[in-house]
């Protein structure tokens, strides 16, 4: 699919270079008399690199071929999180950097959405909550703590996170994956 | 703001007229495309009709109207807005640009808003005169490259809009004037300096608010430039339009004029300190 310059707008997505970038923001201008302009900031949606780039009305642009596929999450190996898709059976991966902070809230066997650029898999987003189990917890005596009414955990995924004091090892709770915050016990 | 705009005018002689907004053939621009309208086209701006009527003979005009440019929105640009134009036989662009001081003067002070406007977090002061500085001396003083190298490298666009706009906001209005003469394919050319045209822009708080020029009325010529900007169209992709025989012929009739266009609805954003063109109409073509 092509795009032309006036169907520019933020939240577009569009290749360059064969790499898929994302309009985070946008801006029509034309100087009196003048030639209309369109002057976009973009950012790469791989490595996360930004730049401001202005498109005349001749320009034109491929979309980014992106999809979105829920997958299962496997397995780490090194520095590489293996991923099956659900309906194909085949396996992708993506690198510790590519998973950014999904990696403190992701458990085998649960499933992700993973975004893909003409099949190569480039993000994922997690659902906004998830439910953890606490690996490792100290017990926690009452004015232990200068922090007040929370401590410190270990998640299973070996995140550390600040709970309630009450909270104790081996019980669930449900984490906000936007913030990495805590926001409540779960009861099996 | 329409009350008082009419009251200044009607005050100086101008006669107000209305010309029809279905015309079939608007003048050949570069840049400037129009809304076709059952096989005819709705008018980019008033420009043509006007001149024809300066030829057979009428006093000062002005008018206000609706004006129509396809492809053109943002957070300054509709694809349809209110213009306001006016043509004085005998006078030049440097006229103009004292006539500009005292309309938007008058407009203020009727609007009840003296002589600071508040704008964007600071004010703008309409203390007459207001600065003068031509395209070159921009140039040099805020881009990256000369005007020259701008031209020879085509960004004068990017430039001026990127480069140069950003400085233009201060807290005092600016006539930029004297652009490249291939930039105004309306305009006359300096009798100093025949490689630029007698236009100027007017900005008020970094917003382009008026274009003015002193008339070309040289048939001839404007023939060639009309020709020029059609075979600029089609090699850019674009439909050439008919030339206007009529405003053609008459132009040989039209007596040295001054003529200029002032966006009503920035002029508006200017007095209500707005933000976006959005805030200042009633709906905008999302809202339809």
């Amino acid at each position: 699919m092509l795009y032309t310059a006036s169907d520019l707008k933020k939240g577009l997505r569009i290749k360059i270079d064969n790499e898929p970038y994302v309009i985070t923001e946008f801006n029509f201008v034309k100087p009196g008399k003048g030639q209309a302009l369109y002057h976009c900031k973009l950012k790469n949606m791989i490595n996360g690199n930004q730049f401001s780039r202005t498109f005349r009305s001749v320009d034109n642009f491929e979309a980014a071929d992106l999809q979105h596929k829920k997958m299962q999450y496997l397995y780490k190996e090194d520095d590489k999180y293996y991923f099956m898709d659900n309906e194909s059976y085949e396996q992708v991966f993506l690198t510790e950097e590519q998973m950014g902070d999904a990696k403190n809230f992701l458990i085998e066997n649960v499933e992700a959405e993973i975004l893909l650029f003409e099949d190569r898999p480039i993000d994922i987003s997690l659902p906004n909550f998830v439910d953890l189990v606490v690996a490792q917890a100290e017990p926690w005596a009452r004015g232990d703590s200068v922090t007040g009414n929370t401590k410190p955990v270990t998640l299973e995924t070996g995140y550390k996170i600040l709970v309630p004091t009450f909270i104790e090892e081996g019980q669930k709770i449900r984490v906000d994956t936007r913030t990495g915050e805590y926001l409540t016990r779960v009861k099996d | 703001m329409l009350e008082a705009v009419r009251r200044f005018f009607s005050r100086r002689g101008y006669l107000e007229v209305e010309t029809p907004n279905r015309i079939p053939a608007p003048a050949p621009e570069h840049h400037v495309d129009a809304v076709a309208c059952g096989g005819w086209y709705l008018h980019t701006s008033p420009e043509l009709a006007m001149k024809r009527l300066l030829a057979v003979g009428f006093p000062p005009l002005f008018q206000i109207c609706k004006c129509y440019r396809d492809a053109e929105r943002g957070d300054r640009h509709l694809p349809e807005f209110s213009m306001l134009e006016w043509y004085r036989p005998g006078a030049d662009y440097r006229f103009l640009m004292t006539e500009c001081e005292e309309l938007i003067c008058f407009v203020a002070s009727e609007l009840g808003l003296g002589f600071s406007i508040p704008f964007r977090g600071g004010a703008i002061d309409l203390g007459r005169p207001w600065p003068v500085l031509t395209v070159r001396e921009a140039f040099a003083r805020f881009a990256s490259l000369s005007l020259d190298e701008a031209l020879c490298r085509d960004v004068f666009d990017e430039t001026l809009a990127l480069e140069i706009e950003p400085h233009l906001s201060g807290n005092r209005p600016l006539f930029l004037c004297d652009y490249p003469l291939a930039l105004g394919s309306l305009a006359r050319s300096k009798a100093e300096d025949p490689s630029v045209a007698e236009r100027f822009e007017l900005y008020l708080g970094g917003l382009e608010i008026a274009n003015a020029f002193s008339e070309l009325i040289d048939a001839v010529e404007q023939r060639r430039r009309f020709a020029e900007a059609n075979d600029f169209r089609v090699r850019t992709g674009r439909n050439a339009y008919a030339l206007s025989e009529p405003f053609l012929q008459a132009l040989a009739e039209m007596p040295a004029s001054a003529g200029i266009a002032l966006g009503i609805d920035r002029l508006a954003m200017i007095f209500t300190d707005s933000h976006s063109i959005d805030d200042v109409v009633c709906f905008v073509p999302e809202d339809l």
